[in-house]
């Protein structure tokens, strides 16, 4: 069976698990749009919001990937199915595209949800011609983050004390994301004066940033998941 | 009952090791000799220059550890035999660069205090070294998961690696939010002679006080590992009369 | 597969302290003893697990202590644990693990049904299954996976006894096709039906 193939059935196996246990739609997401609320709280200046808006966006895509991440291995610990997958002798690096590729369809799924919530409670607007560069940032944000998520996920899995390593060791690995995807985002929102044009090195960034973690992650992932 | 493993009190000092350590006591010594005493005060920063003079080296140093517990991380993963010192050392130099991050971190940020009055800015630098030190931190409480011996050493490498690409994103990703180098310039341009020489001291000192360190360090890490296997050929015995019961 | 005075470390402790054992294609060989006696281990030595500290130790014609993971694809490993994903379907966890070899549909439905757990089960929850079905669950994934080497911590728990004798039926007819099959259990009473040879483990060794 090729990587690819394994990629395929375990992403697939895992948006099945999640169809079947719905913990993403129904604790996850309302936790991100519950810490968008909180940001305003918070902050409590609504100009100040708008203007922060792209950054409190991806802070909160932050947060909820540590509990995403916290999800999907949760489920492979559970009844010891990583170790069995291990045991079958399945490609590490198939079981982490599988695992990223699942991992970026849920943060997909939850970034629209956010976007959405900064729309609606801190007047985001986004003009025509930012389209372009918030796709284009978000393709590359959520790919860079899944792989680093499923790699250091992997990692804290089953270590003791997990759940305090994995924050310790992810956020500051994504810090570039938080600051490009951040710079994006303003640039194609047009927020502090700013153009769409300047968000596309930050673009590149992101695509580095993931690139450099999909090729290491996948040759990593078989050592920091053994034991 | 069970045998006492550390019977044999082997310090993990020898003559070389001595020689270094009187070098290191001498070389610090000079530096607080010249930095605190013969080197003048800076024009515009007074005495709150001489806090460089111990900023700048364990900066360097800090960075230093870090290119060599990658190098060592390298080191352990390339042959396929495996050799367990390069681990160790990684390890160690990891210790003390932890150590002397925090020590860069603090004097930097009296320094900055004491200069333009304000503890912290997001430049390149500091955030990179911020960065680097939580990092180390996180590679070190990795270090502490447990396993063989090689599996410990194989987590890790790997890990240092995947920090050792991180570095240069996370540097870029600063110096291109935050573009602005006012602090080199006013820091490297007003330096005269005799306060480069005091730094050049500071540098020699703290170099081979990391040395002197990360030598004694891995090899009580050997001794550690040491036991641990005595221990094993111990509880071995212990275990084999398990069946004779 | 043959070990050779293996010791095996974990965390500091030799769980197994040298173990010899030779077990030839299509044996069912029973490993007895005390709790601690490091049967586990000595199963999770055989596929690739654990590390080979010292001795040797070679599984289906695999150095272990070379490589210990290219062996994994051939050993199916039944421990405590099921490795199953709780939320999804019995069909879809045989057809998963199936799949991770490519094994083809039929293949997947004949796997569940020689486990007992074709039609009403299939599409339940593997959540809402008592012990006893999980484990059959977990069983046909093995079945599904072709798994030349067979390797069962305590299997029977959780059974009735319907559900025993067809997992011994299930063994016999596993090794009679070529597979070899290892099974650490407490019950004696297996020894004599189900096993071709009994071996005692004490102490982290087997003489």
């Amino acid at each position: 069976m090729s990587t690819w193939q394994i990629a395929r059935l375990v992403a697939a196996k895992d948006l099945r698990v999640e169809w079947r246990s719905r913990v993403v739609t129904n604790q996850v997401l309302p936790f991100a749009a519950l810490v968008m609320v909180m940001f305003a709280f918070a902050l409590d200046n609504d100009q100040a919001l708008t203007r922060v808006a792209p950054g409190l966006v991806w802070l909160a895509a932050m947060f909820s990937l540590l509990v995403l991440v916290q999800r999907a291995f949760a489920v492979e610990t559970a009844d010891g199915a990583l170790d069995a997958l291990k045991v079958a002798g399945v490609r590490s690096s198939g079981i982490f595209l599988g695992k990223a590729l699942a991992l970026a369809a849920q943060l997909a799924v939850l970034e629209a949800v956010l976007l959405v919530a900064a729309i609606l409670l801190y007047r985001t607007e986004v003009p025509a011609g930012g389209v372009g560069v918030l796709l284009a940032t978000y393709v590359a944000a959520t790919a860079g983050l899944a792989f680093v998520g499923t790699l250091y996920g992997g990692l804290a899995a089953g270590a003791r004390g997990r759940e305090t390593l994995l924050p310790l060791l992810l956020l500051p690995v994504v810090a570039p994301v938080l600051i490009g995807a951040t710079r994006a985002t303003e640039a194609a929102l047009g927020t502090n004066d700013a153009m769409p044009s300047e968000g596309w090195p930050w673009f590149g960034l992101l695509a580095l940033f993931a690139a450099v973690f999909g090729a290491g992650g996948a040759l990593a992932f078989g050592s920091l998941i053994d034991d | 009952m069970t045998t006492d493993t550390r019977s044999e009190r082997r310090p993990t000092s020898t003559t070389f090791t001595r020689w270094l350590g009187a070098a290191v006591l001498a070389g610090l010594a000079w530096l607080a000799l010249f930095g605190l005493v013969l080197s003048p005060n800076d024009r515009v920063q007074k005495t709150g220059v001489r806090i460089l003079y111990i900023h700048v080296p364990t900066a360097w140093l800090a960075y230093l550890a870090f290119i060599v517990t990658g190098v060592c991380s390298v080191g352990y993963l390339w042959k396929r035999s495996r050799n367990l010192q390069w681990d160790r050392v990684a390890g160690a130099s990891a210790e003390v660069g932890v150590v002397f991050m925090g020590i860069t971190l603090v004097t930097g940020m009296l320094w900055g205090k004491i200069s333009w009055g304000t503890y912290w800015t997001w430049d390149s630098r500091l955030t990179t070294t911020a960065f680097l030190f939580v990092t180390y931190i996180g590679y070190l409480a990795v270090r502490d998961l447990g396993g063989t011996h090689h599996q410990r050493a194989r987590r890790s490498a790997v890990l240092a690696l995947l920090a050792v690409l991180e570095v240069p994103l996370v540097h870029f990703s600063v110096k291109w939010w935050r573009p602005l180098h006012q602090q080199e310039s006013v820091a490297e341009g007003k330096l005269n002679g005799l306060m480069m020489f005091t730094l050049f001291v500071g540098l020699v000192a703290f170099t081979l006080l990391y040395v002197w360190l990360v030598l004694h360090r891995q090899r009580a890490m050997a001794m550690d590992d040491m036991v641990a296997d005595q221990g094993l050929d111990a509880a071995l015995a212990e275990r084999r009369e398990e069946a004779v019961r | 597969m043959r070990l050779t005075d293996v010791v095996a470390v974990v965390g500091g402790f030799p769980v197994l302290a040298g173990a010899t054992l030779t077990v030839e294609r299509g044996e069912i060989v029973l490993l007895q003893g005390p709790n601690g006696a490091g049967k586990t281990s000595l199963l999770r030595l055989c596929d690739g697990l654990l590390a080979v500290e010292r001795g040797t130790a070679e599984v289906l014609g695999h150095d272990l202590s070379v490589d210990r993971t290219s062996v994994r694809r051939h050993v199916g490993l039944l421990g405590h644990s099921n490795g199953l994903y709780a939320d999804l379907t019995v069909a879809d966890n045989v057809r998963f693990w199936g799949a991770t070899v490519g094994a083809s549909q039929d293949e997947v439905s004949a796997a569940m049904e020689r486990m007992g757990l074709a039609a009403r089960l299939a599409h339940v929850r593997v959540a809402r299954l008592s012990a006893g079905q999980r484990r059959r669950t977990a069983l046909a994934c093995l079945v599904a996976r072709r798994a030349g080497l067979w390797l069962l911590d305590e299997p029977h728990a959780g059974l009735d006894a319907t559900g025993r004798d067809e997992l011994d039926a299930t063994l016999r007819e596993a090794a009679a096709s070529g597979a070899t099959v290892l099974v650490a259990s407490h019950e004696l009473e297996r020894a004599g039906s189900l096993a071709t040879r009994t071996v005692e483990v004490a102490g982290g060794q087997v003489r």
